[in-house]
């Protein structure tokens, strides 16, 4: 039985300990917000924090997090008003949104380990984090502006 | 040979079961309003009146005006508009409710969305394609919305007992200034649902200058909360009771079979529940399943890990020696020599003999996959002769129909739920995933969950086309182009639906080949053949692509011949302003638009050649290393120029410093989200021109996931994308947006790449052409 703290919830799992970490969010969980886009860590759709670090929850395994707190889009904050998620908004970033939880968690790591990053340390932090519809310029925008007071 | 004029048309030729019985409760259901607008009454067939014409009314079910399909207002004031199109990131889901809001004089902070289900007899074509929502869809909401108007205006008017003249309807309510009486919305919404829908040709629509919403670009799209908040709904995201998850193993081979497997070690993994076969159709099968071996589980991970175990053996059918080396020498072969003629204007051949100089650049394009960040996905869940599906689909109407031929039910047994859709791109136009979780679905008798893992997705797309473009120009002495041969080379998205397809459908060659807007004496555009030998489907822009890559190198690489600036050489290959005579082209067709809304303007290309080099400073002084190029095409009846700067290191890595893109799209609701499309349209392009390729071997697609198949990250993409926005005259018929953003970005960054480098790059993706 493996015991672990998702947005400040305790869950257990007493199946596959080798189940990834996103499938089990995904559909023994319900937490249906973290992104499955490839599968092999290439592209940060499924990104979560886990206790203060950015992890792909697609090759990490449900055992990896044993006992570990794990923070998922819907755990960011209580009423979606985390300073990314503002910039995020006030800046119109999204298109078809699909990969916007994992560049928001990501940028929100980002900001945990350096609250004031430059504009090449922000491309550097999110380069693991793929929108095919290209919103680049505005997440970058976004994350700059979210680091700057919303 | 086969020919499709219009592939949407292609449900038609296949109708083997109509509407038979369109479920009205189900709307009202839906809608969920008591005391609402929405009535049981019978759909309003009438054809949207139009002060210009557009292809709308030849889609599939054309199109209905008709305020009590589309506006439901409740007692409290909330007024409900339906978005009948798929949302797959360019905001249509919100633009287009806009503009009914806009017309019925509505608050939008008071306004729901509701997405319809796939139902076009009652919502008219719901195809999201084609760049054609808000170009089909502008003037049929704006009269459902002035129809709702003058609804809610005739029955204050009665309550009030003054004429109807005397009353208007202002931000959510209408007003009788004469007495400065008020009624909301929702206090008329039970009256107006009484009176009679006006005609559209009596119907008074708003003056643009007293808009609020349209054109203004201030209103975010509706879904931005929820997406920020993982809270938005896409296809991958639905959930029923007792649901199973599967996964499959398709053929690795386009058309190949299945022959045996062996389910013993996938059956032993944890969680999985079962193992079984899924039909598949014959090559060509057009959007029907590929057909495998379906893994399900309690999970998705342990149905990917049980499908890991599966031992099958496949037999790889005609297809099996594909190979993109040797196929881009075939279709190389053929483009040197004469082909189908699909355009002849004067007599090349002769102009070509008594040329002063002729340059020759033949641009090789390879296939393309879509790897929109969600992958195919689809829930289904089928009881007897009832399916209901849950799916992110850009042609909710055309999955209905597949499903219920597919399961051979009637068609109004058949429930399409669009979910929001994680980029689509024209993937998501082909509902073989659908098809797959209804098969299951039956078979289990149990709601089902098919996910596409990537390399699914990479191995089994419809691949955007792989083609050779050969252009010959001749010059007289004094440097002026006299001669002009295009032949166009590639296997057709029509293969995908019919055998022994050799050449392009018309809809391909009218996306920048016999389209082509050039002033010059002697034009041939030619199609030599090409089989298919893996399935074909629209990409973004499709054939757009390759057109616009070889027609503006070309004019670049004649700019380099005859010492001339680009954008100077440009603007006299496109010649004077006038409207361009396709008299010569058996079938011009021109994106289902007719030419008498929607010409080949040279003026309007002109305009935004000269916009996009005022804006983008055309000609300004660069570092060393950098240099700017520019392109321009007429796409989707949009015309749109680029330019790019690039700016090259001395080990030969590329990067974008900066995109300025003009766009004329004619009228438009919503410029914030024509900046985005065209933002991402730059990222698409460079995407693409670096790194975009899949390739063949043995059959089977080489590469997998977005190791091998890279697209563009953050840190290489343009450190500024500059939109300029044409300002519409006052009748300009909207236009397309979402695609047409895309072709002229890699014609501009090659030509980028020769005024920095002196290189010229003829074949995509640049890869390492560049490092030195």
């Amino acid at each position: 039985m493996i015991k672990l703290k998702i947005n400040g919830q305790e869950r257990t799992w007493d199946g596959d300990p080798d189940l990834s970490l996103l499938w089990f969010l995904r559909d023994e969980v319900g937490l249906t917000g973290t992104k499955f886009g490839c599968g092999q860590a290439l592209c940060g759709a499924c990104t979560v924090i886990v206790d203060k670090e950015a992890v792909r929850a697609c090759i990490t395994s449900v055992s990896d997090v044993a006992d570990r707190q794990v923070t998922t889009i819907e755990g960011l904050h209580p009423t979606g008003d985390h300073p990314v998620q503002k910039a995020w908004r006030q800046i119109n970033v999204p298109q078809c949104g699909f990969c916007q939880a994992g560049q928001i968690m990501q940028a929100a790591a980002l900001l945990m380990d350096n609250p004031k990053p430059s504009h090449a340390q922000i491309r550097e932090a999110l380069s693991g984090n793929i929108c095919r519809c290209g919103c680049y310029q505005r997440i970058e925008n976004a994350v700059h502006l979210a680091s700057t007071g919303v | 040979m086969n020919i499709i004029t219009n592939p949407k048309k292609l449900r038609g030729f296949e109708k083997a079961c109509r509407v038979e019985n369109v479920s009205r409760r189900s709307v009202l259901k839906g809608l969920g309003i008591a005391g609402s607008f929405v009535l049981a009454a019978p759909i309003l067939s009438r054809p949207a009146f139009a002060a210009y014409e557009t292809g709308a009314g030849k889609m599939p079910h054309g199109t209905v005006v008709d305020p009590r399909v589309f506006v439901a207002i409740a007692p409290d004031g909330i007024v409900t508009i339906i978005a009948h199109r798929a949302e797959m990131g360019t905001g249509v889901r919100t633009s287009l409710p806009l503009i009914v809001a806009e017309e019925m004089d509505a608050d939008w902070s008071r306004v729901r969305v509701q997405q319809a289900p796939g139902d076009e007899v009652r919502y008219g074509n719901q195809d999201t394609d084609g760049s054609r929502s808000t170009r089909h869809y502008l003037m049929p909401m704006r009269q459902i919305g002035a129809s709702a108007r003058t609804m809610l205006e005739s029955a204050a008017a009665k309550r009030w007992g003054v004429p109807a003249t005397e009353v208007k309807a202002a931000n959510h309510e209408v007003v009788h200034d004469a007495t400065g009486r008020k009624l909301g919305f929702g206090d008329l919404a039970a009256d107006a649902a009484k009176e009679p829908v006006p005609s559209i040709e009596g119907l008074k629509l708003k003056d643009p200058k007293n808009f609020r919403y349209l054109g203004k670009g201030e209103v975010s799209i509706v879904d931005l909360h929820d997406i920020t908040t993982g809270k938005a709904g896409y296809g991958a995201d639905v959930r029923l009771p007792g649901m199973k998850y599967a996964v499959i193993a398709r053929p690795p081979v386009t058309g190949g079979t299945l022959v045996s497997f062996d389910p013993a070690d996938a059956l032993k993994v944890s969680g999985v529940e079962k193992v079984t076969q899924v039909k598949g159709w014959p090559w060509p099968s057009k959007f029907q399943p590929l057909g495998g071996v379906a893994v399900i589980a309690r999970n998705t991970g342990a149905a990917i890990k049980g499908r890991d175990a599966l031992k099958i053996v496949w037999d790889d059918g005609a297809n099996a020696k594909y190979d993109s080396v040797a196929y881009r020498a075939e279709l190389e072969e053929a483009a040197r020599k004469p082909g189908l003629v699909v355009r002849k204007e004067g007599d090349v051949d002769a102009a070509l003999k008594t040329a002063d100089k002729v340059i020759v650049g033949e641009y090789y394009l390879p296939h393309l996959a879509h790897v929109s960040m969600e992958p195919p996905v689809a829930v289904a869940d089928v009881k007897g002769d009832k399916a209901e599906i849950w799916a992110p689909v850009q042609s909710p109407g055309g999955t209905r129909e597949d499903v219920a031929k597919t399961l051979g039910i009637p068609e109004g047994n058949v429930t399409v739920h669009v979910t929001l859709l994680g980029g689509g791109f024209g993937r998501k136009s082909k509902c073989d995933y659908v098809l797959e979780a209804a098969l299951l679905s039956k078979e289990l008798a149990a709601p089902v969950k098919v996910q596409w893992t990537r390399e699914d997705d990479v191995h089994h797309d419809f691949l955007h086309t792989v083609s050779v473009e050969r252009i010959e120009a001749g010059l007289d002495k004094n440097g002026k182009v006299i001669a002009w041969r295009h032949r166009s080379v590639a296997p057709s998205i029509a293969s995908t639906f019919a055998a022994n397809t050799v050449h392009q459908a018309p809809f391909e060659l009218g996306m920048g080949l016999i389209d082509m807007p050039f002033e010059i004496a002697n034009i041939q555009c030619e199609n030599p053949e090409a089989a298919a030998h893996t399935r074909i489907g629209w990409f973004r822009s499709v054939s757009n692509i390759p057109r616009a890559f070889a027609v503006q190198s070309m004019v670049g690489e004649l700019a380099h011949a005859t010492n001339r600036d680009q954008k100077e050489m440009l603007l006299e290959l496109i010649g004077s302003p006038r409207i361009v005579n396709l008299s010569s082209v058996k079938d011009p067709w021109n994106y289902g638009e007719p030419y008498s809304s929607y010409p080949i303007d040279t003026a309007r290309l002109r305009r935004v050649v000269e916009l996009v080099a005022e804006k983008g400073e055309w000609g300004r002084s660069l570092p060393k290393g950098h240099g700017l190029g520019i392109a321009a095409h007429r796409s989707f009846v949009s015309y749109i120029a680029t330019i790019v700067e690039v700016a090259i290191d001395d080990k030969g890595k590329l990067t974008v410093p900066r995109v300025d893109t003009a766009i004329d799209c004619g009228t438009y609701v919503n410029p914030e989200r024509i900046q985005s499309q065209i933002e991402g349209a730059a990222i698409m392009g460079l995407s693409l021109a670096k790194y975009g390729e899949i390739t063949f071997k043995d059959g089977k697609v080489q590469q997998k996931n977005f190791d091998d198949f890279p697209v563009l990250r953050i840190d290489e993409s343009p450190s500024v994308t500059n939109v300029h926005i044409v300002p519409p005259g006052p009748d300009t018929p909207p236009s397309g947006v979402g695609e047409p953003g895309v072709p002229p970005f890699a014609p501009a960054l090659v030509n980028a790449i020769f005024a920095a480098t002196g290189k010229r790059i003829r074949a995509l993706p640049i890869g390492k052409q560049l490092e030195t």
